[in-house]
């Protein structure tokens, strides 16, 4: 999409602490210059993302509805075009896997799946946690979002690069490239790609694997189990087991760091819903307000009944259009009115379909109860922090009963151990 | 943040996800019960005459006033669009005998609905089965009306009605008299004489008519005896998912092999009583059954086991019904127990 008058970028859009403005009010800003660092590990940088000068530095809404430190940006179309970034050579043998940790920190890499956890610190496994294995995610990371099955048909040199990469870091042999079967293209597609090599080789085997297409087949701990037969432990990261696992769109913006020297200042949104004319995935800076995006691509806002970041299961409903895409925004998907879901909760009938349908085994029945009563002492014993909200228990459930809402409320509720 | 800057749209929805979710509401669930319930109720009127429609419609127009009536009076929402009350109605006419007097079936519907549903806190709090805990209240109050049988007359429109002997009335009776000749209601053939008389003219041996147990040409209760009716319900419920099958299938299953070392013919078993509607209609009722899958199997087999145990060496011929309202006592205790092992957790015991 072009680019508009203004863009707004927060200075955290990550997993971790957030990053200080390094610019200030009426300063002049290059298309991916820094803008926002912390020395923390745990954060990733901002950058701008395009040209023009800062407004100001103030608190604006974030698509999670918090307020957020965020650098306002008149951008500059004429300044904005002279910025490009010049096509080198990678030669990943060369270099160290700490060097490539760096220019992934460097570029602000998080993970694009959605939860957005900084990809660098995914890619420093401690010393005593050797990794074997790297998953490449491309299955979907919610139904009806299309952005990572576009970029595998149409990036996917670039995302064994970037798997290629991050193979080389960690000091894995071997990746699997996870696609749903609902994918037949994309499955080729990547099958072309690996069996070709086109990009420098690190003597890793790659394979791509077909799975089942369920959701949440995008999961983690999920997409392990499924391709590796391994389940991470409760509380455990994906390294306990020897595996780091990076979305196909984060695989893109590291090789776009590596071959062009590009941070991470813009990303493939979907974008969707009844009331949008032309639906599609569109290539956003980050700091587009979703109001820009969705006239773009054509939205009736007289038939907008909620607007989500993200995707239906697990997505954030705005209160405001004048949110901004951020590195997590992977889909926004609009319904009409019509659609939204306004059911009256009513009385578990304790079918157990809520039990059934839980991708890591939880009583979400149990759980929503337990909060409904404000027992909020007693939710731990239901492995609450198991739950990854996917919102599965919720979908399924006859009596309507708003059970991912009852369990975030519990997690924050819950009285936290000394 | 400059809030003036920020336009609230009143018009946007704000809510948690998921933002979208399954069209399969409890009404909905209800009525597809009800739905596959359908067969067999016309089975019932075919076989046993108008009688049989008569206590269904009493039955189900009882619980739903009934049900109406107790929102009204407790103020709270109305309920009776869900449905539940709807098919505790079916599921109660379905559990007696098809001269049951209309006014016990008027009882034994307010009783179901107000003492065991409503009493409890209405949907979804129950701890027995109203329909089921209704027709032992009944059983317990009139025995003669409740366990008078009648021999099925085959047209919709028949009102008259010849009593006669369950088949596991005459299991019962010949297990009583040890093989000696006894008298079973209206019949006078002999036990001796009945078991090799099957199918020859006259005699009453429902016990070996494997064809009339299956498509319900016995006495028995209404609902209860045409099998193949129940089995299209079943079929339709397992198929959308509205039932589990390891819940049914353990209780049958249990009871089917344990009818084996208690000497009994398994098939007839299954077929006989009301094991096919209770396992497939009764027992499965989420609210008084175990949430786990797990769960499911151990109530199962608990049913499967008493029921066999109770019709061998019960008091009564079936033991269905206090099979299932016993192990209704247990489902939350299991529901304690029998715990999914989390995902990525060592053991399944959390305490």
């Amino acid at each position: 999409m072009p680019l508009t008058a203004q863009l707004v970028v927060p200075l955290q859009q990550h997993i971790g602490a957030p990053t200080a403005p390094v610019v200030e009010a009426a300063d002049e800003v290059r298309r991916g210059q820094l803008v926002g660092h912390s020395d923390v590990f745990v954060s990733a940088d901002v950058h701008a993302s395009a040209s023009g000068r800062v407004l100001e530095i103030r608190s604006a809404l974030h698509p999670v509805g918090a307020d957020v430190l965020s650098v306002v940006i008149a951008t500059d179309a004429e300044a904005d075009a002279q910025v490009r970034f010049e096509e080198r050579p990678v030669r990943l043998e060369e270099m160290e896997p700490v060097a490539i940790r760096q220019a992934v920190q460097e570029a602000g890499i998080v993970g694009l799946g959605g939860a957005a956890f900084p990809t660098h610190v995914k890619i420093s496994p401690p010393r005593d946690t050797p990794i074997d294995t790297v998953l490449i995610n491309g299955c979907e990371c919610e139904p009806g979002l299309t952005a990572d099955h576009r970029l595998m048909l149409e990036r996917p040199a670039d995302i064994l690069l970037g798997l290629r990469a991050v193979l080389r870091a960690v000091g894995a042999e071997r990746a699997f490239i996870g696609i749903e079967a609902n994918k037949p293209d994309a499955l080729a597609e990547m099958r072309r790609a690996v069996a070709a090599g086109a990009r420098p080789q690190t003597g890793a085997a790659v394979a791509v694997v077909a799975l089942r297409t369920k959701y949440p087949q995008g999961g983690e701990k999920l997409l392990i189990k499924a391709i590796l037969n391994r389940e991470v432990p409760a509380f455990g990261l994906p390294m306990a087991v020897g595996v780091v696992v990076h979305n196909v769109a984060t695989c893109v913006a590291i090789a776009e760091k590596l071959r062009l020297g590009k941070p991470l200042y813009e990303r493939v949104v979907t974008v969707t819903g009844t009331p949008v004319a032309r639906p599609g995935n569109y290539l956003v800076r980050i700091g587009t307000s979703f109001r820009d995006l969705l006239e773009f691509s054509g939205c009736d806002f007289s038939r907008v009944g909620k607007v989500i970041s993200g995707g239906p299961m697990m997505g954030v409903a705005q209160y405001s259009l004048e949110v901004p895409v951020v590195k997590g925004t992977a889909g926004i998907v609009v319904q009409a009115p019509a659609e939204v879901d306004v059911a009256a909760e009513q009385p578990c009938i304790r079918c157990g379909r809520c039990v059934d349908s839980c991708p890591v085994f939880l009583e979400p029945y149990a759980l929503g109860k337990l909060a409904k009563a404000g027992r909020w002492a007693e939710v731990d014993r239901y492995h609450i922090m198991n739950c990854m909200e996917c919102g599965c228990c919720a979908y399924v459930c006859p009596a309507r009963i708003p059970l991912v809402q009852y369990i975030k409320l519990a997690k924050i509720k819950r009285p936290r151990e000394k | 943040m400059t809030a003036a800057t920020e336009e609230v749209l009143p018009e946007l929805t704000f809510a948690s996800s998921p933002h979208t979710r399954t069209r399969l509401d409890t009404g909905t669930v209800m009525r597809l019960v009800c739905v596959s319930l359908a067969p067999a109720a016309l089975a019932s009127v075919y076989i046993f005459g108008l009688r049989s429609l008569f206590v269904i419609v009493a039955s189900v127009v009882t619980c739903v006033v009934t049900e109406l009536l107790c929102n009204l009076v407790f103020r709270k929402d109305i309920t009776v669009a869900d449905g539940s009350a709807a098919v505790t109605g079916i599921l109660f006419a379905f559990t007696l005998p098809p001269t049951t007097p209309l006014f016990m079936v008027v009882i034994g519907g307010f009783l179901a609905i107000f003492v065991v549903k409503q009493l409890f806190g209405g949907l979804g709090y129950n701890i027995f089965n109203p329909a089921l805990a209704a027709r032992a209240i009944l059983l317990s109050s009139w025995p003669v009306a409740l366990t008078t049988w009648v021999k099925p007359v085959k047209s919709f429109l028949a009102v008259d009605a010849v009593t006669s002997a369950s088949p596991l009335g005459i299991i019962k009776e010949a297990a009583r008299a040890g093989g000696a000749a006894v008298d079973v209601v209206t019949s006078a053939s002999a036990l001796g004489v009945v078991k090799e008389a099957a199918g020859a003219g006259g005699a009453a041996d429902w016990t070996r008519n494997y064809l009339g147990l299956f498509l319900g040409t016995i006495p028995g209760s209404l609902g209860e005896t045409c099998k193949v009716a129940l089995l299209l319900g079943a079929v339709l419920l397992l198929v959308l998912k509205i039932i589990d099958w390891r819940l049914p299938f353990t209780y049958i299953g249990t009871v089917a092999i344990l009818s084996i070392p208690l000497g009994r013919d398994p098939l007839a078993a299954v077929l006989s009583g009301g094991l096919i509607l209770g396992a497939f209609f009764m027992a499965t009722d989420p609210v008084t059954s175990p949430t786990t899958r797990a769960g499911k199997l151990v109530f199962g087999l608990g049913c499967g086991v008493l029921t066999a145990l109770i019709r061998s060496f019960g008091g009564f011929p079936e033991g269905v019904c206090y099979s299932i309202l016993f192990m209704n006592c247990l489902a939350l205790l299991i529901d304690k127990y029998v715990r999914p092992r989390v995902f990525g957790a060592r053991t399944v015991w959390s305490w």
